[in-house]
């Protein structure tokens, strides 16, 4: 019992970023447009949200300018896909290899440094024995992401707007023949989508590590496209999902510390491979993928006039 | 509002000349960025456009880079042809390298001097190995290429680090991560002397005139053309899907595992933790930049290697972060995209058209 | 007089090459049912979508009600009072109902919406909807019913349907039109777009009829015999065709027995026990409006469809149901789709080795490698032989117009000598004189002892080449009978699957 609620907390810290990734990637992808761009987005929002950090001496800004950081990036991807109509796999790679570039490029002058601890923890609760300094000792972010999963349930299923998203998700063209702007609402999704993106980056920088390096991503970007197909475009099985990576990263270290005989490397691996089952699985269901995917992933969409 | 309005016919000039703007529109943003860093423009620009070409040694250490970008690019050019994702085309290069590498590891100073071809051998079967596996899971799970093949770029990078750190270290290397240094049979031969171009760039243009003869001449090579260009059109023909996918990934895999045994038994001649500056990842614009065509990727993958080399330099000579490479190689193919969508239609500017009359 | 409920006054519109309304004019009044009457081509779909603001006309004016109104967008024509029910469903299959219906109204209107608003709306109409079911639970007809309730949710004054029965059983299409009848008698003017000639004699009051994008006539249908509509819209009297001389048939080639293919996803129609005999030395035609399971037809004959038994297509007695599409070649069956760029041909690579395409293996290739001088030798041939506009064989197929690429194909599949030539529109989009040089291969290739299965909407070019014909509804294909025993009444019933009704 002692050691589960460390366990608990440390996935639900873990799990974060790649569930704020993997739910802003989702509003993409529930637009109909698949933004490979990821991992260059939280890169550069690491970066920036590290510097801000480190400069103003406060996490929040950092935080903030992780935020805006990726939701630039992901204005440059909109007007690629959106406004120029180009392939979305294309444009979503220069993203990507623009935001590994900048981000490697502005944080140079950071590695190695470290920044101060900030306020974690949710007040009141965080007085309560046991639970409160394990699983309520967390940063507020962990919990705004809960919180931001069920809004985005609640968006999707139960408003007007959520459900125009969908309608343009599975079929642009119907949504442009009865009326609407789809370039507008992909656009907003990408912006919306670019911003959580950018918090998941600033949260591993200035929160999960406190450091900068190179490449300190590692791949959590190209997981979280896998964990939307995962959680069946969802936010809440999306949530679930990533605290179950976030699970396998701790699982690593646990099983160190239980002095198992395997090298790290190995245990290092586990993400990635899981990934990669996730990926077999949801590809050998076409009947379940045709009827929870949105339709228009990844088609251009042109209207006329 | 920008509405795209499509060309009756794109022109074929219009097709060559898009990648070259966008590349001279990428200097132009560079200028830029290094304006923006207090650096004097000409300065960097020069690092990156005419350094690289200056001297016998320079051209030698272009070969060095162009070499496995080329092979790459050449294999990724053919995935792409054929419609197939390979994006993870890193890792099969690692593969390569691991596979070249533990065999280059077995020969000892009194082996045989051929011995270069079984290590060149081992490269391409590890490329392909690992190129197969995701071949498998696109084909009998339908799994999306573009992901598996990148998680699979860090699983092998992992087994690499284990292996530099774990079996395959160097018991006289300081407890640095890395392997011994090969013997020299495992080695491959410098092209020129003074310069460290080796083998691998005569590959890389035999990769080149095979590619090229395949997706041109033959007969699969039309199939996997068709299945990539129009696949209902396959369909329509009888043309199988799967073995274009196979096709593709095994040739890719076996190039980019070249390429990757290249490098270690190259200039590198030892196994480290990084055997590669993302060239699997370049090459992908090389690719693009080439448009898919083998001798394309050629000339673009010597231009990706002037910009690593540029990137090099600037990080010496005027204390940049090499990194600086990838903001290049970022803005080239966005523009290149860019000049695609422009090449096909016609930018009109409308306010929401009132009807006539 | 009372003002028009909507009027639309000399309408032109111009396409790339062909005229789509030329100085098209329309007036429906309030409370009228008006049909637009034409074949397909004939310029309905793009007058209607210029009625309700999805297109910007070239010339011309619509008038709302006495005045003249600039339309932007269908928006703007919904605002005004015009509701819509399009032949290709817009619909969200992850939607229910009653969503579906929400995303057709504006914002406005429905924030004012109360839960159970729609039941009433169901209720007055009887359309018989669940507003809570997902629509990719329902049906084709209930599909079709929702879309009626969504237009009728705006509470519209007039209402433009386009070819809304296609594929309705006859209970379904008398529900239609009861709810129609109760809405004009409400005052709400309807406009009936369809090319089925009963349909408008039993239910419209007036129709215009179109051929060629031109208005030829404005008639009341319930006055007309339906051979005279018929005459009207197709241009000339049904019954005066160009002959073939009619020849023996030989033997069936081809035999197909209870051929059903399940619909594919996100269509309308499969194929329900399909049975035909196709027999050397004859041309089958096979009629009917796309969309009742032609395409669907050709796929499973050419070989791009699978999943059926062995021995549902038999050529020439052999048993090719699990053949592929480049084994069936070499047996001697040969199709050509009606998709020209994209699946007939690969749009960005030459004539020369579009050629390739549907070439044997044997003589495409020697050990491997393609034989590329033998393939611009045939890529020239084809253009000579049949009189392709091309520059060289070498130019990209995309570049080719309509008619000429379609002279190429049908060029491509008859060098390959074929038994059994399956061709669907064979000449849509051809000039005249393109249409008749591929007419003339055809009988040329049945004239040699070929069999050949043409699908066309195109009812001259069957009763013009056709030795049998048959007509295809629902997804079912009804029996084939001599070119000399049709008639126009008779297709016009066939054509909505009544042919049950008639004795063989």
């Amino acid at each position: 019992m002692e050691n589960l609620l460390p366990l608990v907390a440390a996935t639900l810290n873990a799990g974060t970023p790649l569930a704020l990734a993997a739910l802003g990637l989702a509003m993409h992808e529930r637009a109909g447009v698949i933004n490979l761009g990821a991992e260059g987005m939280m890169l550069l929002a690491a970066a920036a949200g590290f510097a801000a950090a480190f400069h103003t001496g406060s996490p929040w800004w950092g935080l903030a300018a992780g935020a805006a950081a990726g939701a630039a990036l992901a204005a440059g991807f909109a007007l690629l896909v959106v406004v120029f109509n180009a392939s979305q796999y294309g444009s979503g790679l220069a993203a990507m290899l623009l935001g590994s570039g900048l981000s490697a490029f502005a944080g140079v002058s950071y590695a190695g440094r470290s920044l101060a601890r900030g306020e974690t923890g949710l007040p009141l609760l965080r007085e309560l024995p046991w639970v409160g300094n394990t699983v309520f000792a967390l940063h507020p972010l962990v919990y705004a992401t809960m919180a931001l999963a069920v809004l985005l349930a609640w968006f999707l299923y139960r408003t007007r707007a959520g459900m125009l998203l969908r309608a343009v998700g599975e079929s642009p063209e119907s949504a442009h023949a009865l009326g609407y702007p789809v370039g507008r609402i992909r656009t907003l999704a990408i912006l919306a989508g670019g911003l959580c993106c950018g918090l998941a980056g600033a949260y591993l920088s200035v929160v999960y590590t406190q450091l900068w390096s190179e490449g300190m991503v590692a791949g959590r970007g190209w997981m979280a496209l896998a964990l939307i197909a995962f959680g069946m475009w969802h936010p809440l099985w999306i949530l679930l999902g990533a605290y179950l990576f976030g699970g396998l990263t701790m699982l690593q270290f646990q099983l160190q510390g239980m002095g198992v005989q395997v090298p790290s490397q190995f245990l290092a691996m586990l993400p990635y491979v899981c990934t990669i089952a996730v990926l077999a699985l949801r590809g050998a269901n076409p009947g379940w993928l045709r009827r929870n995917m949105p339709r228009s992933l990844g088609r251009p969409f042109l209207p006329e006039r | 509002m920008i509405q795209l309005e499509a060309r009756a016919s794109a022109s074929r000039l219009a097709t060559w000349l898009s990648p070259l703007a966008a590349l001279v529109l990428t200097m132009l943003g560079g200028a830029l960025l290094f304006v923006i860093l207090g650096v004097d423009p000409w300065q960097g620009l020069r690092l990156f456009l005419v350094e690289p070409f200056n001297g016998l040694y320079a051209w030698g250490e272009l070969a060095v880079k162009a070499a496995p970008l080329a092979l790459c690019a050449v294999g990724l050019s053919i995935c792409f042809r054929a419609n197939v994702w390979n994006i993870g085309a890193e890792g099969q290069l690692v593969a390569g390298a691991i596979a070249g590498g533990g065999v280059a590891l077995l020969a000892g100073p009194e082996t045989w001097r051929g011995y270069v071809l079984l290590v060149m051998a081992a490269g391409m079967l590890g490329g392909m190995a690992w190129a197969a596996l995701t071949a498998w899971l696109k084909d009998r799970f339908g799994a999306n290429e573009m992901l598996v093949s990148l998680m699979l770029t860090y699983v092998i990078q992992l087994l690499l680090g284990y292996l530099v750190f774990g079996p395959w270290r160097d018991p006289y290397g300081y407890n640095f991560p890395q392997s011994r240094s090969f013997d020299e049979a495992a080695l491959l031969p410098t092209l020129w002397e003074g310069t460290r171009a080796h083998a691998g760039l005569a590959l890389a243009f035999a990769a080149a005139a095979v590619a090229w003869l395949f997706l041109a001449r033959s007969y699969p090579g039309f199939r996997l053309r068709v299945v990539g260009a129009a696949p209902a059109a396959a369909r329509y023909a009888g043309y199988s899907p799967r073995q274009a996918l196979w096709t593709s990934m095994l040739a890719c895999g076996a190039l980019a595992g070249l390429a990757g045994m290249g490098e270690v038994a190259g200039p590198m001649q030892r196994l480290t933790t990084s055997v590669s500056p993302g060239y699997g990842f370049a090459a992908v614009i090389a690719a693009f930049l080439g448009r898919l065509h083998p001798a394309g990727a050629l000339v673009a993958s010597v231009v990706m290697a002037a910009l690593y080399i540029g990137g090099e330099l600037a990080q010496s000579r005027l204390g940049l972060p090499a990194s600086i490479v990838g903001v290049f190689q970022g803005l080239a193919l966005a523009l290149l995209l860019l000049g695609d969508t422009l090449v096909r239609h016609r930018i009109r500017w409308r306010r929401p058209a009132p009807a006539a009359r | 007089m009372a003002v028009h409920r909507l009027e639309l006054r000399g309408i032109t519109k111009r396409y790339p090459g062909v005229l789509a309304n030329d100085d098209v004019s329309l007036a429906v009044a309030p409370g009228e049912i008006h049909a637009v009457l034409g074949e397909n081509g004939a310029g309905k779909s793009t007058l209607m979508k210029i009625a309700y603001g999805a297109l910007a006309p070239d010339a011309g004016q619509v008038v709302w009600n006495g005045r003249p109104v600039a339309l932007r967008a269908p928006d703007d024509a919904r605002t005004l009072g015009m509701g819509m029910v399009f032949q290709h469903f817009v619909l969200f299959e992850t939607l229910t109902v009653a969503q579906n219906v929400l995303l057709g109204l504006p914002a406005a209107f429905a924030r004012r919406t109360r839960h159970g608003w729609l039941a009433p709306l169901i209720e007055r109409y009887r359309l018989g909807l669940d507003p809570d079911a997902y629509v990719g639970d329902l049906s084709v007809g209930e599909r079709q019913r929702v879309e009626l309730l969504r237009a009728l949710a705006a509470r519209p004054q007039l209402l433009i349907l386009d070819e809304p029965t296609s594929v309705l059983s006859p209970e379904a299409r008398a529900a239609l039109f009861a709810t129609l009848r109760q809405l004009a008698a409400e005052g709400c003017s309807i406009v009936y777009i369809s090319h089925k000639l009963a349909e408008i004699r039993e239910l419209c009051d007036r129709c215009t009829v179109l051929r060629a994008g031109r208005t030829v006539a404005v008639v009341d249908p319930r006055g007309m015999a339906q051979d005279e509509l018929a005459a009207l819209m197709l241009g000339s009297a049904v019954d005066e065709v160009r002959t073939a001389a009619p020849r023996p048939a030989g033997d069936p080639v081809l035999t197909v027995r209870r051929l059903s293919v399940p619909a594919p996803a996100g269509q309308r129609v499969g194929l329900r026990d399909v049975s035909f005999d196709l027999r050397a030395g004859e041309i089958l035609g096979v009629a009917g409006v796309s969309g009742n399971g032609q395409a669907l037809l050709l796929s499973a004959l050419s070989g791009e469809e699978t999943g059926m038994p062995d021995d549902v297509i038999r050529l020439m007695g052999r048993p090719i149901g699990r053949l592929r599409p480049s084994a069936r070649r070499a047996l001697g069956l040969r199709a050509i789709p009606e998709e020209r760029l994209g699946r007939g041909c690969v749009p960005e690579m030459g004539l020369d080795d579009n050629v390739l395409l549907t070439m044997a293996p044997a003589q495409a290739a020697a050990g491997g490698w393609v034989r590329r001088r033998g393939l611009a030798a045939a890529a020239s041939g084809i253009i000579a032989r049949y009189g392709v506009r091309a520059v060289s064989p070498r130019v990209p197929a995309r570049s080719l117009s309509g008619g000429n690429l379609q002279k190429f194909m049908v060029g491509r599949e008859l060098q390959g000598a074929p038994r059994v030539l399956v061709a669907a529109q064979p000449t849509w989009g051809a000039d005249i004189g393109a249409a008749a040089r591929i007419h003339q291969a055809l009988i040329d290739l049945r004239n040699a002892g070929g069999a050949a299965l043409i699908i066309s909407e195109d009812l001259d070019e069957l009763l013009g080449i056709c030795d049998r014909l048959a007509v295809m509804a629902g997804g079912r294909l009804s029996p084939a009978v001599a070119r000399a025993r049709v008639g126009a009444d008779m297709l016009g019933r066939w054509m909505e699957g009544r042919w049950d009704d008639d004795p063989a």
